[in-house]
């Protein structure tokens, strides 16, 4: 009832006829509160979550290719979990990979949005339960016993009168030499053992050894390495080299030519690569952002803001206006591939997080059928986005077949950093119109530089959003629409995107809009508070939508000590946020003093510091805390960089940062002395929500907001420390890679 | 091609190579030895980070003509067997126990980095606190960082 008259209001245009009768105004639910990305993610892979196929072999190891990409937030391990709980193994006795691209899955191989196990979860358990349940079924046979009698552990399965068998010895009678419908009962939570109890990712002995391979430090014969020239704009192109001979005889060098995006260079060593990139004379076309700057695409945003509407409902006007510059989504691996393209057929490594449609593309660049390009999925060394795109698989299967020999293709740091993927340029403008005790309307209109959405996954939740009404809309439109929640009773609450195709690489960088729209929708919660004369923290708790949210938030509350006495130019900060199936809350205290804010780290961004952060997450239902705490904790960390010190600067048509002392990401020095992540253990949600990316929306607003408190000037963009002089000198562009320094001997310790 | 000698994780190396290609691509393309990593190749990241006579030192940026033949380089690979006892030194022990790898790229720099500068405050009679910590550069880009704190003093608590 209420629900339907604030969308006629909203239709209509005129104010709410109860508005002055009531305190708090209800929002009608948005989107995603009812159905949201992980939803529409998970739809997609219904039709083949079950193409999925749990493996006894005959000496007892069970094992499974996950369709999915461990870049480290650790779903290998958790996997391993769901597998073990289910077939009453020890988690080390179930081995995990991560599977070849596999077409026939369609849309069941992308792992993106924080997705994966909210939507592989209960089809791993089924396929577990499958098997645990045949192998038993086997044994009953052999034992002639009834299979209830028989007990399960650790691959053993035991009769009544002691006698054993391993699951080794049953797998041949177990499997089903037909395909049959069966029905298979899950075990009941009350009875897990694993799932929910902390576990240590399980590939910590070989990280810490050196032994985990990632994509460069695989051995294929004859792959050498190779490095591309790139233009000195963002998205340059190829003209042509006038030195190319000369380049050839370069020590090391075994071939050069021309591709899409500059001129490759195949070495004896990656070092030997970039000297000679760096010697190639190159004539370049203009990028695709020629001549632009921060400013110039700023006005380009402002141009295509839409209009703030909010209805005469009378009430005062509280607006905001921020600006979000670039940011880098580079992890710490840069781009990289291994191919070997051969006249009929290909094989690829990398780590992607969208193997099919990479499979698809390089296919076609090849003039291959599908299936003659074999795809193997790397685990990469960090993503958060990034590995959707598959550029560097591309790029290394255009110069195999150029050079007509295996290669290891890998993008520089200043590569990855000036013509990799960012976190799109955006303004996000709120109007609040705020009566007594009620927010009467709350309009959010973000306007953004395009953010690219892979292909792999722009096609599945395009055709799933195309089901709810005005769904037919730009593709990232459809991501937006099924993330954006602002989860307060604010009368008549609307968000808007706006995108500008501005040809930039962008990407979802640990999420796409949330971090912004996060950072200004709790900017503008405490304003409407302080308008009303209320604390944030309870202004929140008392227009929170939902329980369960507000539980989240009062616990955040209570575990940070909300409101204790801080000292001049130090403040708390809180925040939440809601996606992904859970809800986040955070509180921060931050120390903005002078002594703190210009203290001197050599090439360093210090300023602000966030000296605690109080974190409470309620994801559902919980597979490892232990490597839940370490997403929240990265995510953190992230959000940091995002809202004070880590942004891209775009000067004449490129991004001037090339080094990881351009670009300031969290370093030890900025990292939080104190960090509290509470998990709520007790959740009503019963499935597994999302996690990787979920850290860090709370996060930026309570800095935000924390900021703004302890300095008493709301900032108007982020990163925060974005327009201060730049505390490097910027490399050239040509030559393209900062060369290697020598002095290295001179800084032991 | 002038001849490189060394001695790395325990083992004299000869290499055929250029004199002025950094020590990093030697010890990865060439000698195949995968644990330091390229995350910049200008001793910024710090992934690379491994040991030279038992300093830390980033060979992105080292000549491998600047090594000579009495040098003892140690990879992440080789740090276990510079620690009497056990088939791990307790800063792998540590890392392992705090559940601190995420992708785990950055971490044999991060290891070895922790161990220098563990020796570094011994020999200067610091204690490894949050202030020495914050001298290390090194990037994680998962931001692990709260965790490598803990594991840096767990384990300099058994060096």
């Amino acid at each position: 009832m209420v629900a339907a008259e604030i969308g006629r209001s909203a239709l209509f245009d005129s104010p709410p006829v109860w508005a002055a009768d009531l305190p708090k105004i209800p929002s009608p639910p948005q989107l995603p509160e009812q159905y949201d990305l992980l939803d529409a993610i998970r739809d997609l892979a219904r039709p083949t979550a079950n193409l999925i196929k749990i493996e006894v072999k005959r000496d007892g190891t069970v094992s499974f290719a996950l369709p999915r990409s461990d870049n480290g937030q650790g779903i290998i391990t958790s996997t391993q979990m769901i597998i073990a709980e289910e077939m009453d193994l020890d988690v080390d006795q179930v081995k995990v990979t991560l599977a070849d691209a596999r077409p026939e899955l369609v849309f069941n191989q992308l792992t993106g949005g924080s997705s994966t196990t909210f939507s592989t979860y209960t089809p791993i358990r089924v396929a577990a339960a499958l098997a645990k349940g045949r192998l038993l079924g086997a044994a009953a046979a052999q034992m002639e016993q009834e299979m209830s009698f028989l007990t399960s552990r650790q691959g053993t399965i035991t009769g009544q009168n002691g006698e054993s068998m391993g699951f080794g010895e049953l797998t041949e009678s177990a499997a089903s030499p037909n395909n049959e419908a069966v029905e298979v009962v899950l075990k009941d939570r009350e009875k897990f053992r694993v799932i929910g109890k902390s576990q240590n990712k399980t590939d910590a002995r070989a990280i810490v050894t050196g032994k985990k391979k990632f994509t460069t430090d695989l051995k294929i014969d004859d792959a050498l390495p190779t490095v591309i020239c790139r233009a000195p704009d963002h998205n340059g192109f190829p003209k042509d080299a006038s030195n190319l001979d000369e380049i050839r005889s370069m020590p090391g060098v075994t071939d050069v030519a021309k591709v899409s995006t500059g001129y490759a260079v195949r070495a004896r060593t990656f070092g030997q690569c970039i000297d000679a990139v760096n010697e190639l004379k190159v004539s370049w076309k203009d990028g695709t952002a020629a001549g632009e700057d921060d400013d110039s695409v700023l006005e380009k945003i402002r141009k295509a803001e839409l209009p703030l509407a909010a209805p005469d409902a009378g009430g005062d006007t509280v607006e905001g206006e921020f600006v979000f510059y670039f940011r880098s989504g580079s992890p710490l691996e840069t781009n990289c591939a291994v191919a070997d393209v051969r006249k009929d057929r290909a094989e690829i490594w990398a780590a992607s997080k969208s193997p099919i449609a990479a499979q698809y593309q390089i296919a076609k660049d090849l003039g291959l059928p599908q299936n003659k390009v074999t795809f193997h999925v790397m685990e990469g060394g960090g993503s958060f986005g990034r590995k959707l795109f598959f550029d560097a698989a591309q790029e290394a299967a255009e110069c195999s077949k150029k050079f007509g020999k295996p290669v290891k293709l890998m993008w520089t740091r200043a590569d990855d950093s000036r013509q990799g993927r960012t976190h799109p340029m955006a303004t996000s403008r709120i109007r609040a119109v705020v009566s007594d005790e009620s927010v009467l309307s709350f309009e959010m209109r973000h306007t953004s530089v395009a953010t690219e959405i892979n292909p792999g996954l722009s096609e599945g939740v395009s055709a799933v959003a195309l089901k709810y009404p005005g769904g037919n809309i730009f593709l990232s439109e459809n991501i937006w629409e099924l993330t954006q929640i602002t989860p307060y009773n604010f009368g008549n609450s609307t968000r808007f995107l706006n995108e500008v195709d501005m040809r930039f690489n962008t990407s979802s960088t640990r999420n796409i809009y949330s971090p912004d729209t996060a950072t200004a929708r709790e900017l503008m919660v405490d304003q409407i508070a302080k308008k009303m004369d209320k604390d944030p923290y309870e202004f929140r708790s008392e227009f929170t939508k939902m329980e369960r949210w507000r539980k989240v938030l009062d616990r955040a509350a209570k575990e940070a000590d909300w409101g204790k006495s801080m000292k001049d130019g130090t403040a708390q900060g809180i925040a939440m946020h809601i996606e992904y199936k859970g809800s986040a809350a955070c509180v921060v205290e931050i120390d903005c003093r002078p002594d703190t804010v210009n203290r001197k780290i050599r090439s360093a961004r210090t300023g602000a510091r966030v000296t605690k952060v109080t974190y409470v997450v309620d994801v559902g239902l919980v597979i490892n805390p232990r490597g839940l705490e370490a997403q929240m904790m990265g995510g953190i960390n992230d959000a940091l960089a995002m809202t004070l010190t880590a942004g891209l600067h775009l000067r004449d048509g490129h991004f001037v940062e090339a080094s990881w002392d351009n670009y300031f990401y969290t370093r030890q020095w900025n990292t939080p002395p104190e960090m509290n992540i509470v998990i709520v253990d007790d959740s009503e949600a019963p499935e597994p929500g999302g996690a990787g990316e979920f850290g860090v929306a709370a996060t930026c607003g309570a800095v935000a907001c924390a900021y703004a408190r302890a300095t008493g000037t709301v900032p108007d963009h982020f990163p925060i420390y974005h327009k201060d002089d730049l505390p490097f000198e910027p490399y050239p562009t040509v030559p393209p890679i900062p060369p290697s320094p020598t002095n290295g001997l001179e800084k032991t310790f | 091609m002038p001849e490189q000698k060394f001695t790395i994780n325990g083992e004299s190396v000869t290499v055929d190579v250029e004199s002025d290609v950094r020590l990093l691509w030697v010890i990865r393309d060439l000698l195949g030895i995968t644990g330091p990593k390229y995350g910049c190749g200008i001793n910024v990241c710090k992934a690379c980070t491994s040991h030279i006579n038992g300093k830390a030192f980033n060979p992105c940026s080292v000549k491998v003509g600047a090594i000579s033949e009495s040098d003892e380089i140690t990879t992440i690979e080789g740090l276990a067997d510079t620690w009497d006892g056990g088939d791990l030194h307790p800063m792998q022990q540590a890392w392992i126990d705090k559940d601190v790898s995420q992708c785990g790229f950055c971490q044999p720099g991060q290891i070895m980095a922790a161990v220098a500068k563990v020796r570094e405050c011994q020999r200067e009679g610091r204690d490894i606190d949050d202030d020495a910590i914050e001298e290390l550069r090194n990037i994680c880009r998962c931001g692990t960082y709260n965790r490598i704190r803990e594991a840096i003093k767990a384990g300099a608590e058994e060096m």
